[in-house]
């Protein structure tokens, strides 16, 4: 008889429980980040810049070091960071009323300048931590806080896709979407943030992997009607799948 | 000997969101009457010769509640 733990807790989170809402994904890209930071052999050497939102106590959970950021500047910091300290693996956590509303200048300008960082891009369609506002990239018709009748195109324009927005960017290396709902497609988000690390490792530009999420708390909905909202409504809008690889060739292919 | 599967939830950190119930394609979780110190009611697995440690309910676990521990 011999016993063998096949699935445990990576050794880039910390003990710690959560304070996310039962189903959040943010519990799922921070499992992912951190088993790809670990896998690397990164956990002494990587710098994560956490958003204002949800993900705030990003330092409680993953066990690397991990600075705070005013609400948006997230990318600022970080380009301060991988410039003063370049050997360091630098990773912008940043969600959607972050980076693509309060951050858009930020991010935008970080991107084009090719800064050599990985942001990963929470999108759960809404602004979570202050009470489910509507978000940049919020869809046409979905009700938030302050769209109580759905957002319409008229007043508040269209949900914003930033990976494929940001990959028009010379700057920008990788550019990827995944999806935190589906064993699979955790799987493969997971191995679009090890590609992005590869990316900034060789130091070759921007990368960014946008993952969609659910948020049951402020979609009123349980987990399981969120994941299947998210299905149906959010993977129309925003597909899944490589957008943008200009790295260097991975080794043997 | 065939390999057994053990599937361990963390009585710590479920939060009784019920995503390992749909993914696990022998539906051998469910949520139990036992509540932790959070007052959430725990996952549990209800027939661990069943299992076959696909390991799906501990990928989508959002609170990495899960452990799988392989016996042969």
């Amino acid at each position: 008889m011999s016993e063998k733990i096949i699935f445990t807790r990576t050794e880039g989170l910390k003990p710690a429980a959560t304070t996310y809402c039962p189903g959040c994904g943010h519990g799922v890209a921070h499992r992912i980040l951190a088993e790809a930071v670990a896998e690397a052999k990164a956990l002494e050497r990587t710098v994560a810049v956490a958003p204002v939102g949800c993900a705030v106590y990003g330092y409680d959970y993953w066990n690397f070091d991990t600075t705070e950021a005013a609400h948006g500047r997230t990318p600022a910091v970080a380009t301060a960071i991988k410039r003063v300290l370049p050997d360091r693996l630098v990773i912008c956590y940043q969600g959607d009323g972050d980076m693509a509303s309060i951050g858009m200048a930020e991010i935008v300008h970080a991107a084009n300048r090719g800064e050599k960082f990985t942001v990963i891009f929470i999108n759960n369609a809404n602004y979570g931590m202050t009470g489910g506002q509507m978000a940049p990239t919020t869809l046409i018709g979905q009700k938030t806080a302050t769209t109580p009748y759905g957002r319409t195109s008229e007043e508040a324009g269209y949900p914003m896709k930033m990976a494929e927005f940001l990959a028009q960017l010379p700057g920008v290396k990788y550019a990827a979407r995944g999806a935190l709902h589906k064993p699979g497609l955790i799987r493969t988000a997971k191995s679009y943030i090890k590609r992005a690390f590869e990316i900034q490792e060789a130091k070759a530009g921007f990368s960014i992997v946008e993952l969609l999420s659910i948020c049951p708390a402020n979609w009123g909905l349980s987990p399981l009607e969120s994941v299947q909202k998210l299905e149906e409504l959010m993977l129309p809008i925003y597909p899944l799948g490589l957008i943008k690889d200009e790295g260097p060739k991975k080794e043997g292919a | 000997m065939p390999a057994h599967f053990r599937v361990k939830v963390d009585p710590n950190l479920c939060k009784s969101c019920e995503l390992c119930i749909a993914v696990c394609p022998k539906k051998i979780m469910v949520i139990s009457d036992q509540k932790n110190d959070l007052g959430f009611r725990l996952a549990l697995c209800t027939d661990h010769s069943a299992c076959t440690g696909c390991m799906a309910c501990a990928l989508v676990c959002p609170d990495v509640a899960i452990e799988i521990i392989r016996t042969e």
